[in-house]
């Protein structure tokens, strides 16, 4: 990664006939950066992803790749390359011939193709898989393909809308290192669309958590998850506990909740469920303000019976005005 | 024969499958007990009433029929007109179904419904008014008349199922074309078009099967200059024997049931759903 701006939307406004879209989009994405953009469905990333891909022309504003603007090209010109969710291999034609398609567009010679190619099948650790057509291959096998061919193209930007989400969890969490590893091999700038914040979380260097086509906060996944910026950023990003107090909402994560035996300073409650989860366990309390999730280490699960009397400190929490709710 | 007692039947199926069992023969027996009569009397020789089965079998029909010279040149007159008129109807209608299928404009839905016109009304009533247009522009007799006459009935099949192939075709599976490199016409060429072949080659076998059976237009517009097999049938019934009209509908037949078994990967009541679906 270096502080070459790869990437800029200046001021873009794309707004659908039922006026949904997005708004004075504003972003900088650095070479050989990964950049998330993170919200619920219908939050405006698919459309800012696919207005830089060429698919969406923007109402107002540009996009800039080196400096210079592209907004006004059609997908072919644009040095971009996407990947889709349903990974779009054409299924007339083999791994091989999907590889090679750009390829000959960009009247690359026979030899040099199949290198390149060749290359490519091993770096996705797709080897031996040339001749088969999409429909013989498993999805996580299409995705890998998929994510080849775009990467054969050279693109200055790789565009991927929620590749992983048709995918199984076990395969899903794979693919992200795999991505991971190839992107800073690489060095490729990547725009990125999930609605999974894991994931969001997992890749990359840095989130765009988005909301009803805007951005909320722009920082690395450390910043956003300890430091959100509003309630609809803290709730979106991990577990979550709002607590209403006196004209505040008071958000704290469950591992930052110290939870001890009968009562004492601090909200106390009543254990109403204790579940085991892995190398940690979560504690749900009834408290006057509400239930209150809580992760308590493994081995301490046994203690907190349910219907036992229990006191919550917090050791980090953050406060919001009250009527950030509406955001 | 035990096994064919009615009552054992009935309680070895139980009451309802027996009672499907039944009408499923009738059915075949309707359906097929014809086509196996004519099948049997194409290879009769020598039939007379009152037997059911022919007196004597062979070939002595089929060569009587490639010798009359009349239908053997309204055979191959026939599939020249078909290629024909399958060819002009892919070219005119293949990118009309595209446009209807990938462009929502104003009036789409009006246009998809007027290609059902020709086929709601009365045929002969089209054919009056056609044949005024047809002496204005002097295409009465003439072998363009004819194929304009089986291209119109066979237009509304082959855009609304090519149009549906089309839809079909995922535009993302467009869009990474483009992403590619590609541009419009070379995605058109290389994604759009053999993803929706298989559903064009349906509409265009049912183009071919169609101007193949197509009489009344041809009968109305080609005399007497273009007899057409339909059309030369009119004149077999009236003036041969049954055995040589078996002889000449088995010939029509036959294309017909090649076409259906390349083809019954793709046809199926799916491919044509899809084609009459209208958004």
């Amino acid at each position: 990664m270096s502080n070459k701006i790869k990437l800029e939307i200046r001021n873009m406004t794309k707004l659908y006939k039922n006026n949904d879209g997005v708004r004075n989009i504003n972003l900088k994405v650095n070479e050989g950066e990964l950049v998330t953009l993170l919200g619920p469905s219908g939050c405006g990333k698919t459309t800012i992803l696919r207005t830089i891909g060429g698919f969406l022309n923007c109402d107002q504003g540009s996009i800039l790749i080196d400096g210079k603007p592209i907004e006004h090209l059609p997908p072919e010109k644009r040095p971009t390359a996407m990947v889709f969710q349903n990974y779009n291999l054409w299924p007339h034609m083999t791994v091989y011939e999907n590889m090679a398609f750009g390829l000959k567009l960009r009247k690359i010679p026979k030899a040099e193709r199949h290198r390149q190619i060749m290359e490519m099948l091993d770096l996705v650790k797709m080897t031996g898989m040339e001749n088969k057509y999409p429909n013989q291959l498993s999805g996580g096998q299409q995705q890998r393909i998929a994510i080849a061919r775009s990467l054969l193209l050279k693109p200055e930007v790789l565009l991927l809308d929620e590749p992983f989400s048709a995918l199984d969890a076990k395969i899903r969490s794979q693919m992200r290192e795999e991505l991971r590893k190839i992107q800073i091999d690489l060095n490729i700038t990547v725009v990125f669309v999930t609605h999974d914040q894991e994931e969001a979380m997992a890749l990359s260097d840095r989130i765009v958590v988005m909301n009803k086509g805007s951005f909320e906060q722009i920082g690395t996944p450390a910043e956003v998850y300890n430091n959100p910026i509003n309630r609809y950023v803290a709730g979106f990003i991990g577990d979550m506990n709002f607590i209403e107090q006196g004209g505040k909402t008071i958000a704290v994560r469950p591992e930052n909740i110290l939870i001890q035996k009968g009562t004492g300073d601090g909200i106390t409650g009543k254990v109403r469920a204790t579940m085991v989860l892995g190398h940690y366990s979560e504690v749900t309390v009834d408290t006057y303000h509400g239930i209150i999730k809580a992760f308590v280490p493994c081995e301490n699960s046994e203690i907190f019976q349910s219907g036992e009397t229990v006191t919550l400190t917090f050791s980090k929490y953050h406060e919001f005005a009250k009527d950030d709710i509406a955001s | 024969m035990k096994f064919l007692n009615p009552k054992r039947l009935y309680y070895s199926m139980g009451r309802r499958k027996f009672f499907e069992w039944l009408v499923l023969l009738a059915f075949t027996l309707f359906f097929y007990g014809p086509l196996l009569h004519l099948f049997m009397l194409a290879f009769a020789n020598k039939y007379q009433v009152p037997a059911i089965i022919p007196q004597e079998f062979g070939f002595h029909w089929w060569k009587y029929v490639f010798n009359q010279k009349s239908l053997v040149s309204s055979i191959s007159l026939s599939f020249t007109i078909a290629f024909i008129v399958t060819f002009l109807s892919m070219i005119i209608c293949i990118p009309a179904a595209f446009v209807l299928a990938r462009f929502n404009f104003k009036g789409r839905k009006l246009i998809m419904l007027s290609f059902l016109i020709g086929n709601a009304f009365p045929r002969i009533g089209l054919y009056t008014s056609i044949g005024i247009v047809y002496y204005k522009f002097n295409l009465m007799g003439t072998f363009i008349g004819v194929l304009l006459i089986h291209m119109l009935e066979s237009m509304m099949l082959m855009i609304w199922l090519s149009a549906g192939a089309f839809r079909n075709v995922p535009r993302e599976q467009e869009e990474a074309a483009r992403d590619a490199g590609a541009g419009p016409l070379r995605t058109f060429l290389h994604v759009t078009l053999p993803m929706a072949w298989p559903g064009i080659a349906v509409a265009a076998m049912f183009t071919f099967i169609a101007s193949l059976g197509e009489n009344q237009g041809t009968l109305l517009v080609g005399l007497p200059k273009y007899r057409t097999m339909p059309v030369e049938m009119y004149g077999v019934i009236l003036d041969y024997p049954a055995t040589a009209g078996a002889v000449f509908a088995l010939i029509l037949i036959i294309p017909n049931l090649i076409l259906l078994l390349l083809m019954r990967k793709y046809v199926g009541p799916e491919t044509i759903a899809k084609g009459y679906k209208m958004n």
